[in-house]
């Protein structure tokens, strides 16, 4: 394994000259541990913590100010080992051996402590100045696990700090851990001298390639070193888990189970979502004539109040009372099986299909992260290690509609296949429907995946290997809060910001006459031909072009360009929406068109850039916006096709 | 010569040694997986391969062709 100057990382402290800094602190660790909350807290800054392995893929720095002297701390990626070839490894084995930090904190994790301890003892076989930080000991006290810190400093010989990261006052002890042992040098004391001499060794061990003997060493002292110190006192559930995993795992009942899953979550989606989606309507248009009658009453000129009213406040509304329903029922359901540890049985079950596509079975896994929101899928497939697998699973996730073509995806097919039946079944029907879509998704994704790895992509499956985490109590109220305003908000808020300007532009476009037709009508009819062959017609082609920016505004903005400058407000409810759409030559065909084609289109720019910013280049984004736009014409013809013909 | 993928479901078996790749290696000592390492295999997935394997009190879930890199007593 060569050393090339540019894995050296010599370019790291550019910025930073000696002069700033006392002393220079790297903070490491394995994924997960909260590294980055007990950076933002030690520094004050306020780096994204996220919930995924990979979320901190280069260094990340900040000063920290404790009794005049000043500290550069750097958050180094996190990761298992040291001795690896992955990008993030080597970012964290280059730091600690070339730029020779002042002190490395090795933050673990309380739950898994002998996991944790390999990484220890691999950044302490390179560099002498060490500080064991133990965090996540709140969580690991919930779990029945307690670690005596006393007993692992002396068995390592390095001071140990206990911490909880979301709790400031046990950070105070870690500040001034940091603080003496950067003065008083005081960690060589604890350690044995001879160490020095060893530590050259090791290193050139660790960075050639033949350190098997040096890592079985490692191994079984951490084994050895975790049982001293922990102490268990909870029942064992590994039988329940053991049991879960036999049933859904199961060649009967596994893959049953898991449409069952998606099923019940749509099916409570649709449910849920109606009747609060009726109110929230009513609501908005009660404010909105009482807006109306007020910008009246100023004497405001109508060509100020139209385009505002009608164009900024009707999208915006139509967006918050169809969207805004469904993610708060989905988002939270959905963070329960995440929390579960449901989703790695998902990718398991489903590897043996990847491999057949020559693919990585965590994509399953970001094609799951994908139906929350296709641009965090495509930043989620860091997780797969190898490129070519990587960017095929980018390519691919905006197959999987995200929770901004949910709504209109529940929408469509209750009004056009839950309406041929009332009651129950109509709901059932509805969410069968939507079903079928993401199982057409899903079809699509393995095609395109396979296509892609026989010509653009070729290449042979690298490895698979996935920890399948024990089965975890959800705590329920966290989740709903989390979920709610973390991601139902947030994505909510960037459909707002897109939906406002853009009702303003649908309105002037809809409205500004030139000759006898509006603009809008020009564009639709440049549409037109395309859209036709695909079943389509062109104002659908003209919303879904200008809801590239946010999937979710495309459902309003279709209702826009059929009401024009039309008055009409009162979009109380579904069977309204039916209406309007079925006035406009809509039919069973149509919808089902315009359900493949929302589910086979480009996706948003968002998930168009991070495309670009993950695979580092402009071809990737492109042909992530090509290839689905490909398919979604293929297959919208192709319906139509059939459909003229039977 | 046994390899991890002909062991039987729930039979603990002890690994002798493993023939890794560079990228496979990385992995597999992440895990601690090394020699005289006690693993089961505890079930397999729906279509029976990968399955997933018992180590050092984490559930791993391997494919078949990396398993048969695995050779155990």
């Amino acid at each position: 394994m060569g050393l090339t100057s540019n894995s050296t990382g010599t370019s790291l402290l550019d910025d930073y000259t000696s002069e700033n800094y006392d002393y220079l602190i790297a903070l490491a660790g394995n994924p997960n541990v909260g590294k980055s909350t007990i950076f933002n807290s030690l520094t004050g800054m306020h780096q994204h913590t996220g919930n995924w392995p990979g979320k901190t893929v280069s260094n990340a720095c900040g000063y920290l100010k404790y009794n005049n002297k000043t500290f550069l701390l750097y958050d180094i990626p996190g990761t298992y080992s040291l001795m690896s070839n992955s990008e993030e490894e080597e970012i964290a084995r280059d730091f600690i051996c070339f730029k020779k930090p002042n002190l490395t904190v090795a933050i673990v994790d309380a739950t898994c402590l002998e996991r944790s301890l390999n990484l220890v003892y691999q950044i302490m076989e390179i560099t002498q100045n060490v500080v064991v930080c133990v965090n996540l000991l709140d969580e690991a006290k919930n779990k029945g696990i307690s670690i005596d810190l006393d007993a692992l400093s002396e068995a390592l010989g390095v001071p140990v700090v206990g911490t909880n990261a979301t709790n400031k006052k046990t950070l105070y002890n870690l500040k001034r851990t940091i603080f003496d042992v950067c003065i008083n040098d005081n960690v060589s004391k604890l350690r044995d001298v001879k160490k020095t001499e060893l530590i050259e060794n090791n290193l050139s061990k660790i960075l050639d390639g033949d350190n098997t003997e040096l890592v079985s060493y490692i191994v079984k002292k951490c084994s050895e070193v975790s049982k001293k110190v922990t102490h268990t006192t909870a029942s064992d559930d590994k039988s329940l888990t053991r049991k879960f995993d036999k049933v859904l795992t199961s060649k009967l009942f596994g893959i049953p189970i898991m449409l069952l899953f998606l099923a019940i979550i749509f099916w409570l989606t649709i449910v849920g979502a109606n009747y609060p989606s009726k109110l929230l309507s009513n609501g908005f248009n009660f404010i909105q004539e009482k807006l109306l009658l007020a910008l009246n009453y100023m004497h405001i000129p109508q060509f100020v109040i139209n385009p505002l009213v009608y164009g900024l406040y009707q999208t915006t509304a139509w967006v918050i009372s169809v969207m805004l329903p469904p993610m708060v029922i989905f988002f939270p359901i959905f963070t329960i099986l995440e929390d579960l540890g449901f989703l790695p049985r998902i990718a398991f079950n489903l590897d043996r299909c990847f491999k057949c596509c020559k693919t990585c079975g965590k994509q399953a896994l970001t094609m799951c992260m994908g139906f929350g929101c296709n641009a965090a899928g495509v930043v989620g497939c860091r997780i797969i290690d190898s490129k070519r697998e990587k960017i095929i699973a980018m390519l691919t996730n905006c197959f999987v509609p995200c929770n901004g073509r949910f709504p209109f995806l529940i929408t469509i097919s209750t009004i056009f296949v839950g309406a041929l039946f009332t009651g129950l079944y109509s709901s059932l029907l509805a969410t069968l429907t939507v079903v079928l879509v993401v199982f057409i998704g899903i079809i699509m994704t393995f095609l395109t995946s396979k296509i892609l790895s026989k010509t653009l992509l070729k290449g042979e499956p690298s490895h698979f290997i996935l920890e399948l985490p024990p089965y975890r109590k959800p705590q329920i109220s966290k989740i709903i809060i989390r979920s709610i305003f973390d991601r139902a908000l947030f994505v909510l808020g960037r459909a707002i910001k897109v939906a406002a300007p853009a009702g303003i532009i649908i309105w002037l476009l809809a409205n500004i006459n030139i000759g006898d037709n509006s603009i809008l009508h020009y564009i639709a009819n440049i549409l037109d031909p395309i859209a036709k062959i695909m079943g389509l017609d062109g104002y659908i082609l003209t919303a879904f072009l200008l809801g590239l920016p946010a999937n979710e505004i495309v459902l309003p903005l279709i209702l826009m360009c059929y009401l024009g400058n039309n008055t009409l407000v009162d979009l109380e409810d579904i069977s309204t929406i039916a209406e309007v759409l079925k006035a406009n030559g809509w039919t069973i065909v149509t919808a089902i068109n315009t359900m493949l084609f929302c589910l086979l289109h480009f996706p948003c720019s968002t998930t168009l850039i991070s495309i670009k910013k993950e695979s580092g280049s402009t071809k990737w984004a492109l042909l992530g916006f090509a290839i689905p736009t490909f398919c979604g014409f293929i297959v919208c013809t192709f319906v139509n096709l059939v459909s003229k013909i039977v | 010569m046994k390899t991890l993928y002909d062991a039987t479901l729930n039979q603990t078996a002890i690994v002798k040694s493993i023939e890794y790749s560079c990228a496979l290696r990385r992995r597999f000592l992440d895990l601690g997986l090394i020699s005289e390492t006690e693993i089961t295999p505890i079930f397999s997935s729906v279509l029976g391969d990968p399955r997933a394997y018992l180590v050092r009190g984490s559930v791993i879930a391997i494919r078949a062709e990396d398993a048969k890199k695995i050779l155990i007593f």
